[in-house]
């Protein structure tokens, strides 16, 4: 892991395992850095669950849990920006292929909704076109800067 | 009476008040296991009014609402009646951004919500 603070920007860059719970020491760290830069306990809710579900993505669906790939994850904070890019060694996926998880006949079904809530969580998701890579970004808002 | 890891279970009056344990929802292994005891309660143990209130809960995943759901659908299927309580507003904009409210019969605070059983 490499992690640097320079001009008012943090910045991380690691290769975590395709392993259940490998998130954990970089979103605490992110988590960390939000609190340090003075985002407010709402965004910073927003910006952990976005994480939360990229990551999560990336290791379960996207390595499939292979022990020989890796999720490699940079993050950059700063007062007025968070941006997180996240990478797999998987074939990628179409996201606009992901049902919408609140038409009536998938309400109550139980997964799929992870996409979702980080496009609503977050300013912007962009996925590159193989899909096995997304960038999250989240401006802060005029009201709590 | 079973010993739970993830949740507090008592009662008050016929409605079984269910409380996490975990601040934070999102390790896959607690939240099947999370699962395991919710299910438990209406296929084992019986129980038709349960309240989950969230006082205790910052964070879930979108894992965390999968076995939420599912308790929904098994507490239906029984004619039991579930409702939740005491949720904050980041995860309650969670269940609104999925339309789980419309799912869910979600109350404010643990009294108001026992008192509607």
């Amino acid at each position: 892991m490499s992690d640097q603070t320079s001009q008012g920007l943090w910045q991380l860059s690691i290769d975590l395992p395709s392993e259940r719970g490998a998130n954990r020491q970089v979103t605490d760290e992110l988590l960390n850095q939000l609190g340090a830069y003075g985002w407010q306990p709402a965004d910073v809710f927003a910006v952990h669950l976005a994480v939360e579900e990229a990551i999560v993505n990336a290791i379960v669906h996207g390595n499939k849990l292979d022990a020989s790939k890796k999720v490699h994850v940079e993050c950059e904070v700063s007062a007025d920006r968070v941006r997180v890019a996240i990478t797999d060694e998987g074939p990628g996926f179409d996201p606009a292929s992901v049902p919408d998880c609140t038409a009536e006949e998938r309400l109550e079904a139980p997964s799929g909704r992870g996409v979702m809530l980080m496009r609503s969580f977050m300013t912007s998701i962009e996925y590159n076109a193989a899909g096995n890579a997304v960038v999250l970004e989240k401006v802060r808002g005029p009201a709590d800067s | 009476m079973p010993t739970h890891k993830r949740i507090d279970v008592s009662k008050v009056g016929d409605v079984t008040v269910v409380k996490f344990v975990d601040r934070k929802i999102l390790d896959e292994a607690g939240i099947q296991e999370l699962g395991a005891e919710l299910f438990s309660l209406v296929e084992h143990d019986n129980r038709r009014s349960i309240l989950v209130s969230f006082d205790n809960v910052d964070f879930l995943s979108s894992a965390a609402l999968g076995k939420l759901i599912t308790l929904d659908r098994k507490v239906k299927s029984v004619q039991g009646r579930l409702k939740m309580c005491n949720i904050r507003p980041e995860i309650l904009e969670v269940f609104q951004i999925t339309k789980l409210n419309k799912v869910f019969d979600i109350r404010g605070e643990e009294a108001e919500a026992i008192s509607a059983f």
